[in-house]
């Protein structure tokens, strides 16, 4: 397996990229978008780090899983604020680990209910293996390949740090 | 955490079926009434209810919890507000909604209640919604549905009400914060008829709510309220001062039987809220009513229509309260699979 980095060495490098892509494709006025909980330690971050004028929004994905009648309500579900205002917006999406692109799927569904942004940058911390859906971010910390049987979870927000078991 | 039981104090529904409401983890299967539930359920909803208030702000106020769930409106009784709230809160969650008015429907026709049920049954619903004017009617058809159904009670006789009573406590926590240890709630009115009242004071108890009062004639009190832990006032002036939060309830003339009151006028001389009455309670007094309203009867118009009245806040919060606790109660997941998931 993969060295993992530190999270904080990632946000450097992620910090950068995103810069970088913004500039590219001339977006000047971004909504930073965090998925609770990992996502939203995350974008808390950038969003300081990348002096973004836009409030941080936050995203709880809970009432929008494709896996509810399996698992059931989300007994710590907690409120999105989204503001209003995200018709023709150009969002960078933030969540802490990618792998089978279903939380990316419900997050996107949720953000149209609110309006129709302009764009979604997707930026994840990590890119594991694992992809059950046709969903890739655009700016990735670290790609990992692990095992079916393995999980990596961010735990923080006070340090970052992930947890392999 | 499991909740734990405790011993059923009402004696208006037997002691037979009165915990049916919780599933073998000790989450709700159905939602028939707060007594014996615990402050992590109660406190659940009202969080979970918060989300959904966001849901309300959307462009698209729906989210796809319960596509592909039938839920049934099973009304005995009139209603509006309750009735209305149920299938916007369902239709919000994307669930299909039937509206089923009984008094015009086969029972009139000489089908009996468990001939209906059992055909709605048939047609693979998920949850009934019931309203019926018998204490216990809820229970009773918890008790006698296939298991995959849930059955929430919107309202049995003079019993309970459960939605209601959590949309209050809703309305009191947005007003006053999450801590009720340091409140006044004053209860004003038809006492004795009321499912609401009987709600409310066991969701306030259970909230470790300070100082619950209820205030009415002699003859609007029910002989054992006090061992409810409130305390009981004749005088709407010495009842509501100092409150923090004031109930008022519909005088139930449907429900009474005699003459229990000499008469509407001389009821709003002593026990209309009037805003001249409202200086006793605190500056930042709420004043609530589960409605109908009746101007001139239990409440002011000034009352009702001013700034401390949070009376049509209490509807709109009720269509989260009732989005969450249809889903938590549709949302667990089925025992079946645990057990598979645990080998």
């Amino acid at each position: 397996m993969d060295e993992i980095a530190k999270p904080d060495q990632l946000l450097e490098k992620l910090a950068g990229n995103l810069e970088k892509l913004l500039g590219e494709r001339g977006i000047d006025d971004p909504l930073m978008v965090g998925i609770h909980t990992g996502g939203v330690w995350i974008a808390s971050l950038l969003h300081t780090r990348l002096g973004i004028s836009q409030p941080l929004a936050t995203l709880d994905i809970s009432f929008y899983r494709d896996d509810f009648s399996r698992i059931g309500m989300n007994p710590r579900v907690k409120p999105s604020s989204l503001p209003p205002q995200v018709e023709d917006k150009h969002i960078i999406l933030v969540d802490d680990v990618l792998q089978t692109g279903r939380t990316i799927r419900a997050a996107m569904n949720e953000i149209f209910d609110y309006g129709r942004p302009a764009s979604i940058t997707l930026l994840c911390l990590v890119d594991r293996s694992g992809r059950e859906l046709p969903i890739q971010a655009d700016i990735i910390g670290q790609h990992l390949q692990l095992g079916a049987d393995q999980h990596i979870k961010l735990s923080g927000p006070e340090p970052l740090e992930f947890v392999i078991t | 955490m499991v909740n734990k039981p405790t011993r059923p104090t009402d004696p208006l529904i037997g002691n037979d079926n009165w915990n049916i409401q919780l599933d073998s983890k000790g989450r709700l299967k159905h939602f028939l009434t707060i007594e014996g539930l615990g402050s992590e359920i109660l406190t659940n909803i009202l969080d979970t209810a918060e989300s959904f208030a966001n849901v309300n702000e959307q462009r698209v106020k729906k989210v796809p919890l319960l596509r592909g769930k039938t839920i049934v409106n099973l009304f005995f009784e009139a209603s509006t507000r309750t009735r209305t709230t149920f299938e916007l809160a369902a239709k919000r969650l994307s669930a299909d909604i039937l509206n089923i008015n009984i008094s015009t429907s086969a029972t009139s026709k000489g089908e009996s209640l468990l001939d209906t049920l059992q055909n709605l049954q048939a047609m693979l619903c998920d949850m009934f919604i019931v309203r019926h004017s018998d204490s216990g009617a809820a229970h009773f058809i918890a008790g006698n549905v296939a298991p995959h159904i849930s059955v929430i009670n919107a309202g049995d006789g003079r019993h309970a009400h459960p939605t209601q009573a959590m949309l209050d406590m809703f309305t009191i926590r947005r007003n006053k914060g999450r801590d009720f240890g340091g409140l006044r709630v004053a209860i004003v009115g038809d006492i004795l008829h009321s499912r609401v009242a009987r709600s409310q004071i066991h969701a306030l108890n259970i909230l470790n709510t300070g100082d619950v009062r209820v205030i009415a004639p002699k003859t609007l009190i029910p002989a054992d309220i006090e061992d409810m832990g409130v305390t009981v006032f004749n005088d709407l002036a010495a009842g509501i001062k100092d409150a923090d939060v004031i109930i008022m309830l519909r005088l139930q003339r449907e429900r009474m039987q005699g003459a229990l009151l000499p008469s509407e006028h001389e009821y709003y001389r002593q026990y209309g809220l009037t805003e001249e009455r409202l200086r006793a309670a605190r500056d930042d007094a709420i004043v609530m009513h589960p409605g109908p309203i009746n101007r001139g009867v239990e409440i002011e118009s000034r009352v009702a229509d001013g700034v401390r009245s949070v009376i049509l806040d209490q509807v709109t919060y009720g269509i989260s309260v009732r989005m969450a606790v249809m889903s938590m109660v549709l949302g667990r997941e089925p025992e079946a699979d645990l057990a598979g998931a645990a080998e």
